[in-house]
């Protein structure tokens, strides 16, 4: 063990992004058990919105191929697009959504602020303390997101199949009409979408509290029990 | 004559809450020298930790200055602090602070990473520093397999892997057994001892008192006294009589 030249403070180095590419999956790989109940709550939040959205355009996709076998409400009639009742749970869930995610997100953080801190005091730069959170919780939100959209997906479908039966196949909304007023989006839009959201929620979930832990004195984080 | 290491001068830590104000350290003035062992010992609540945690960087004082090798910490960019934890400062923490998804090995080579080390060197090092400290069969196990003891071996090792000038330690033995508390002082001191390093060591254990070198008593943020090695072997005896 060589002693360090004394007197002279250095610069600290910034670290090969690959580096923490592979300490972030380690990490998420390592807590699994930790890792999936927070990825759940992701899975959650996404099924239920993308489920709803697709649910819409099932339903507005059937209304229009005139096959109408389903006893529809006099108000579901009426509208052709996106009844109240629909922007009523679309907002719901997103609020779900975000708040499920958010949630997650920040538990998983804040039982983790004595790393934050040991880090630190190993050497970590702020930076880097925050670019592993982004890393994991980016891997967490992509991963959560897109088993959440094909739950929610495959559910709207089940009950797809339940109102109209097969004929659902031939009018599935699977790509976008955008030339439609209002636009359709598809169902393959809508679950990249929900993977899109679902990872960015769980990226801004994750850098807040990150960031704080990052920047406060080591001796604070370490202090920090939950 | 060594030279000094650490030099605090008047060194204040304020803690705010709410409108309550706490004054851990009420102007700490304190030289410690190249080499030395010196534990700090006091009643729980005089700001031992406090003081550990200005002396390394790991918070910053309401007041005064903290040098380290002549260099005022208060002028220190980021990354330059993040560069003296990684490189100046070994720590060693009462609850071991192991970060508990790695392996001993992994987290005694933590520190490296942020150094630069290429993977094969920190393998090499970190298995020869786990060696060092009677782990070399452990260096795949995770910290929930290991004992206090082999844990605080790791993570003293840890506090060793880029070679610095100051090792810090925070009740080291306080979750130890006497026994394995001895093995442990006995360790850092005899790491300190070959490596030359200067050792400061927060305790109220009393088997810490004959390998310092000196102790300084800290009494409401106040230094209240130095005691020289000389002074001490008296007064452990005395300790032994109770
Ligand atoms: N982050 C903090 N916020 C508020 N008060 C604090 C904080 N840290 C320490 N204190 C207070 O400062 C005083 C000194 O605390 P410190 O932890 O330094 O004592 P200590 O000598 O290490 O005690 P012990 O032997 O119990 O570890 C105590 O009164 C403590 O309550
Ligand atoms: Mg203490």
């Amino acid at each position: 063990m060589q002693q360090q030249t004394r007197g002279t403070i250095g610069q600290q180095i910034e670290l090969p992004f690959m580096e923490s590419v592979r300490i972030s999956f380690q990490s998420l790989m390592i807590r699994f058990g930790r890792s999936v109940i927070t990825t759940a709550g992701i899975t959650l939040g996404i099924a239920f919105l993308v489920s709803v959205l697709v649910n819409n355009e099932v339903t507005v996709a059937m209304k229009e191929s005139g096959s109408k076998q389903e006893i529809t409400t006099l108000e579901e009639e009426e509208a052709p697009g996106i009844t109240m009742k629909d922007k009523w749970l679309i907002i719901m869930s997103l609020i779900v959504c975000v708040v499920g995610i958010a949630n997650s997100m920040l538990m998983a953080v804040t039982e983790r602020f004595q790393e934050i801190g040991t880090m630190k005091c190993l050497g970590a730069l702020d930076r880097f303390v925050v670019r592993l959170f982004l890393l994991e919780s980016g891997f967490q939100g992509l991963a959560g997101a897109l088993i959440g959209a094909l739950i929610g997906c495959f559910g709207s479908l089940l009950l797809g199949l339940k109102d109209y039966g097969l004929d659902l196949f031939f009018y599935f909304p699977l790509l976008p009409v955008l030339d439609e007023q209002p636009a359709r989006f598809g169902v393959l839009l809508i679950i990249l979408a929900g993977c899109v959201l679902g990872m960015i929620l769980s990226v801004i979930g994750a850098a807040f509290p990150a960031w704080r832990a990052a920047k406060l004195p080591p001796a604070e984080a370490m202090r920090t029990e939950v | 004559m060594a030279d000094v290491v650490v030099k605090t001068e008047k060194v204040v830590k304020e803690y705010r809450m709410g409108t309550n104000v706490l004054r851990a350290l009420d102007g700490i003035d304190l030289e410690i020298l190249s080499g030395e062992y010196i534990s700090l010992m006091g009643p729980s609540g005089s700001g031992k930790s406090t003081l550990f945690n200005m002396i390394g960087a790991l918070d910053l004082p309401t007041a005064g200055k903290v040098f380290i090798d002549g260099q005022d910490m208060g002028q220190l960019s980021q990354s330059q602090i993040a560069w003296f934890r990684c490189h100046r400062v070994g720590y060693i923490f009462q609850s071991y602070n192991l970060l508990h998804v790695m392996t001993a090995l992994e987290n005694v080579t933590l520190p490296m990473i942020f150094a630069g080390l290429s993977t094969s060197e920190r393998r090499d090092k970190g298995a020869e520093l786990l060696e060092k400290v009677g782990l070399g069969e452990r260096t795949h196990h995770r910290p929930d397999e290991l004992s206090g003891g082999q844990r605080q071996r790791v993570a003293i090792a840890r506090a060793f892997a880029n070679g610095p000038s100051i090792i810090l330690a925070d009740e080291p033995t306080a979750n130890l057994d006497t026994v394995i508390g001895r093995e442990i002082i006995d360790l850092i001191k005899e790491l300190n001892v070959d490596q030359g390093v200067t050792v400061i060591s927060a305790t109220h254990d009393l088997k810490m008192l004959d390998v310092s070198d000196r102790i300084v008593d800290i009494r409401d943020g106040l230094v209240e006294r130095i005691r020289n090695r000389d002074e001490i072997e008296i007064q452990v005896g005395e300790v032994g009589g109770h």
